[in-house]
Parts: C-alpha cells; sequence; structure tokens
C-alpha cells in the first residue's frame, strides 16, 4: 500500500500538519511519500525530505502551483493516483478546498476530518460539529482523506527521503489570484500555536476585546482566538475563530475568557492539554471541561492574572 | 443571469443531536429540522443578485432555481429558498443518506438540463461536516470553484470573490459559469416575510428522482459506529488568579 500526503507548506518551508498527517498515513501501513506542489519550493521539499518516516518527495514547481489553488492541484494530483492507494491532505483551507476535486475526479467519496486512523480502511471522524463520532470503513480502491492535524502526534525529524521531480501543471486555470491580505502578527499562528488565549461574546467590543485580550497574549506569547459569537458580534476577525466551523486548536494551555462554552466552540479546542476558563457565570458550560476555572468578572480576573503572572516570573 | 443554489434540510442548527443508545446512527425523530445555514446564505446571495443589494445591481441573477435532494420533507427546506425570494424549486426525492458525490452527481444532472451561469451552495452541510459537495460538483463540471466566500463582486462574465483562508483572507477571479460556496460572514439572511412565505406556496417546484439524472445513491462509505465524543472530565475551581497561576506553574504549562 501506498499513501500520499500532500503538504501545508508556503514554498520556504513546511508546516508542522504536515508532519501531523504523515503520522496519519503511517497508521494506515505501507509506503508515505510527501507531495510538496508549489512555485520555487525547492526549500519546502528539501525540509519535507527530512521528515521521519517519508519513502520519498514528489516535488512538483511551478508559477500554476504559486498559491495552490484547488483546479492546478486537481489537475496535479489526480494523475498521479495511478501510483497510489490513498492521499491525505491536511484539513486546511487549502486541502478543504481541493481534496473533494480529487476524489470527484477519482469517482470516491472522500472521508473529511479525520480524527482517527484504525487501520488501511478504517477512520474515525466527528460529524454534527463533534457532537458524535462515527467510524468508517472505506473499502473503495482509492481513498481521499482530510486529516484533523492536531489529533495526531508530529512525525519527527531525522529521515533523508529522495526529492523527485514531477511536472506542474500547465494551465490555463479559470480560476486566477487576484490578491490576498494576511493578518500580520508577532504572535504565534493560531492553528499551530503552543498557547491560546481566546475571547468571547462578554467582552462586548472589539476594542475590549483587544484590550483585555492583547496584553494577555503579549505576555503569554499566545496566539489570540475568538469564540463564534464573538467573531459574528464582530468582535474579532473571522480567522481568529475556534470552533468546528473554524480552526481547531489543541494547545498545550488555552484560556478562555468571557466565553460560555457552546458545543461548536468545545469542538474546536477541546483537546487542550490544560484548559482554563474565566467566566463571571458559574454555570457556563465551558468549567464542565476546563482543568481550572475561575468565576470572576474578567475585568478584574484578566489584570490580576496579569498581575500574579509578574510575581511568578512570566 | 441564471443562478442555482442547492439546498439541505438537516437538524435545527440550535438543537443538540442525540446518538442512539446501540451506536446506530443519531436519533432525529421528533427534532426540528430546517435549512442548512450556510445553504440559507447561499440563497440569500443569489436572491440579492435578482432583487440588488449586497453589493449587487438589481436584475444581474434573472432566475434562482433551488434546489433539494433529500425526503418529501425537503420541500419545506426549499419552500424556505423560495420565500427568501428564489422563484422556482427542484425536488430529487431521495430517502435515506446521499453522500456529497451522489448529490454532486444528481446536481450535475440538473445543470446540464438548466445551464445555469452560477451556482452558489453552502460551504458545508451541518450535520456530516464534509464540506465536498461544491469541490466535487466543480471538479465533474470542469469549472472554477470559489470556497469560503465572504464577498462575490460580479463583473463582465466573471466573479471575484473573497475567500476566507486560515491566516486572512484571498481574494480570486473565476469566469463564470462558476461554483462558489458560503461562508458566514458572506451575507446574513432575512427573516422572510409572512406575505413572501404565503407567496412561496404558489411557486412551483419541480419533482425528480437520481434515476432521472443517472445516479446511483448507494453509498460508498460504511458508517460501522456512531458514538457520543469522550467526554473530558473537569476539573478544579480555583479561588483566586493567584492560585490559578500556582496551579498552572504546577502543570508545567507556564
Amino acid at each position: 500500500m501506498a499513501v500520499l500526503v500532500v503538504a501545508e507548506h508556503d514554498n520556504a518551508s513546511v508546516k508542522d500538519a504536515t508532519n501531523k498527517v504523515v503520522s496519519a498515513a503511517k497508521a494506515m501501513g505501507g509506503d508515505v511519500d510527501v507531495l510538496v506542489a508549489g512555485s520555487n519550493a525547492g526549500a519546502a521539499a528539501a525540509a519535507a525530505a527530512k521528515i521521519e518516516g517519508v519513502r520519498k518527495v514528489l516535488h512538483a514547481d511551478g508559477a500554476t502551483l504559486a498559491k495552490q489553488m484547488a483546479e492546478p492541484l486537481e489537475a496535479l494530483i489526480a494523475p498521479l493516483m495511478a501510483n497510489y492507494d490513498a492521499v491525505l491532505f491536511p484539513a486546511s483551507t487549502t486541502g478543504k478546498n481541493a481534496a473533494p476535486r480529487v476524489a470527484a475526479k477519482l469517482d470516491v467519496m472522500q472521508v473529511s476530518g479525520v480524527i482517527g486512523v484504525e487501520g488501511a480502511d478504517t477512520f474515525v471522524r466527528p460529524i454534527y460539529a463533534g457532537n458524535a463520532i462515527i467510524t468508517v470503513k472505506d473499502e473503495q480502491p482509492k481513498k481521499v482523506l482530510t486529516v484533523q492535524p492536531t489529533a495526531f502526534k508530529a512525525a519527527g525529524e531525522g529521515g533523508g527521503a529522495a526529492v523527485e521531480t514531477v511536472a506542474a501543471p500547465g494551465g490555463p486555470f479559470k480560476a486566477a489570484f487576484v490578491s490576498e491580505e494576511m493578518a500580520k502578527s508577532d504572535r504565534p499562528e493560531l492553528a499551530s500555536a503552543k498557547r491560546v488565549v481566546s475571547g468571547g461574546r462578554a467582552l462586548g467590543s472589539s476594542e475590549e476585546f483587544n484590550r483585555v485580550l492583547e496584553p494577555l497574549a503579549d505576555k503569554l506569547g499566545a496566539a489570540v482566538g475568538a469564540s463564534r459569537a464573538a467573531v459574528d458580534a464582530g468582535y474579532a476577525p473571522n480567522d481568529y475563530q475556534v470552533g468546528q466551523t473554524g480552526k481547531v486548536v489543541a494547545p498545550e494551555l488555552y484560556v478562555a475568557v468571557g466565553i460560555s462554552g457552546a458545543i461548536q466552540h468545545l469542538a474546536g479546542m477541546k483537546d487542550s492539554k490544560v484548559i482554563v476558563a474565566i467566566n463571571k457565570d458559574e454555570e457556563a458550560p465551558i468549567f464542565q471541561i476546563a482543568d481550572y476555572g475561575l468565576v470572576a468578572d474578567y475585568k478584574a480576573a484578566v489584570p490580576e492574572l496579569m498581575d500574579e503572572l509578574t510575581k511568578a516570573g512570566v | 443571469m441564471k443562478v442555482l443554489v442547492p439546498v439541505k434540510r438537516v437538524l435545527d442548527y440550535n438543537l443538540k443531536v442525540r446518538v442512539k443508545p446501540d451506536g446506530s446512527g443519531v436519533d432525529l425523530s421528533n427534532l426540528k429540522m430546517s435549512i442548512n445555514p450556510f445553504c440559507e446564505i447561499a440563497v440569500e446571495e443569489a436572491v440579492r443578485m435578482k432583487e440588488g443589494g449586497g453589493g449587487h445591481a438589481a436584475g444581474a441573477a434573472t432566475e434562482v432555481i433551488a434546489v433539494s435532494i433529500g425526503p418529501d420533507q425537503a420541500q419545506e427546506t426549499i419552500r424556505n429558498a423560495l420565500a427568501i425570494g428564489a422563484d422556482r424549486g427542484i425536488l430529487v426525492k431521495a430517502d435515506g443518506e446521499v453522500e456529497p458525490l451522489a448529490v454532486a452527481k444528481i446536481l450535475k444532472g440538473v445543470i446540464d438540463a438548466e445551464k445555469p451561469d452560477l451556482v452558489i451552495l453552502g460551504k458545508q452541510a451541518i450535520d456530516d461536516d464534509s464540506n465536498q459537495t461544491g469541490q466535487m460538483l466543480a471538479a465533474l463540471l470542469g469549472w472554477p470553484q470559489a470556497t469560503f466566500a465572504s464577498k462575490v463582486v460580479l463583473h463582465g462574465g466573471k466573479a471575484t470573490v473573497t475567500r476566507e483562508v486560515d491566516g486572512g483572507l484571498q481574494t480570486i477571479d473565476v469566469e463564470l459559469p462558476a461554483i462558489i460556496t458560503s461562508d458566514l460572514r458572506l451575507n446574513e439572511p432575512r427573516y422572510a416575510s409572512l406575505p413572501n412565505i404565503m407567496k412561496a406556496k404558489k411557486k412551483p417546484i419541480d419533482v425528480k428522482a437520481p434515476a432521472d439524472f443517472g445516479v446511483d445513491t448507494t453509498p460508498r462509505l460504511k458508517v460501522v459506529k456512531t458514538a457520543e465524543p469522550g467526554k473530558r472530565a473537569g476539573g478544579v475551581k480555583v479561588k483566586s488568579a493567584g492560585e490559578l497561576v500556582g496551579k498552572l506553574k504546577e502543570a508545567g504549562v507556564i
């Protein structure tokens, strides 16, 4: 059995999500190859070759792949599947965008958002925003999966796989990149941060959201997240959203400030190692899953927490 | 311009799903079903293209067709779309689970017959959370796609679409005909007014079957078990920020 993992990368380096999806691929058994599809992505391909347990790296390089759009990825990956039994994409916006195109081209049903691998053809995934977990048997000749990276441990470094060049698709394609506006921040990226500070609707305004959470995040070296309620209310941008309809995170420390703990939010953060909840409502569902709950108004509690962290030398 | 909007009937988003004790699936009996929220946003966008608003000129869309694949009751979901302002409906009657691949194949059949210039779908359904149908449909048709849309601007045979991607926003141009899938912030759907709900009852709904499009809806994947998610044991309440910092030190996370 041969499994192809589609790397999550920015042409210069490979994201940690790739190492995690490699682990999921290894759990299926068989050989694992990694595809780096990009433009001037030699450095990313070299980094992918160092991931432990990778047989070889396929490197496709060309202008059509610069933004890893769905149409060229489909054109590249569908024919490659002649040599593979399964292809695994990270459940990132790039992976979620492209994977179903490949599946449709191969005439197979995709298994989305896999959080567990129980062998070569049996996978575990959440439905209903994580309120039910299904085990799915996929006996199709080719398998297409998107994998929730946070559910898997990252494969280590220290491998030395060969890098093989494959041709990039020529195009033209009927979708064209125009521009992008990436949130600029010195903070770690939300999806892979070791610490996350998240705010909810209780914060009441975007000014208050930033005033309260940013200093705490800076102090902890944490990424900033938000509940869907806070995003819907316009207190935080959509890419801050943690939850089933946003990002799924699993940091070492997750601090929820003024978040009640709607099911859809919990689905996005319940695998965090340590969860802290600060909420003045003693009955808030977030306390049922928090390791440490502080029943207090954030207005007083967050400054106190800042002081205590300073005293503790953080 | 003709716009087609597929809509799915799902468990109302305010309700919590129950897993059957024998692990054979989820129990939806006697629970309120509604239009999938992302589909509702898709309908709203299409109707704004017809009526004007949300950055669209009135008349940009000349006809909006709502399609649903599901049981008889999915007619209610179509009526919901008609009450928002869609012109007519097509129900492709199918009982039981129809997977995204089969849905995409049926929709391709509908599109081959209707020849719309644009198809707007929800980015995912809140029941199976697959996030596949729009992309699969685009691949089957050989059309470009713009998923996770938060803004759509139509101009000269193209759509410029702003997409919600990890880390920010991406803007792309797609040539029409194209597939667009809606993210949460594309628009805020209206509440259908009573007169419009009444009017929707008189709008036509065609009824078809998957076989009309030569599609076999037998599931490809076998669900062997449905379980409750693992419960995370609740921890302790701390009395002060000082105690909290002490606990976090003990846990080795600060």
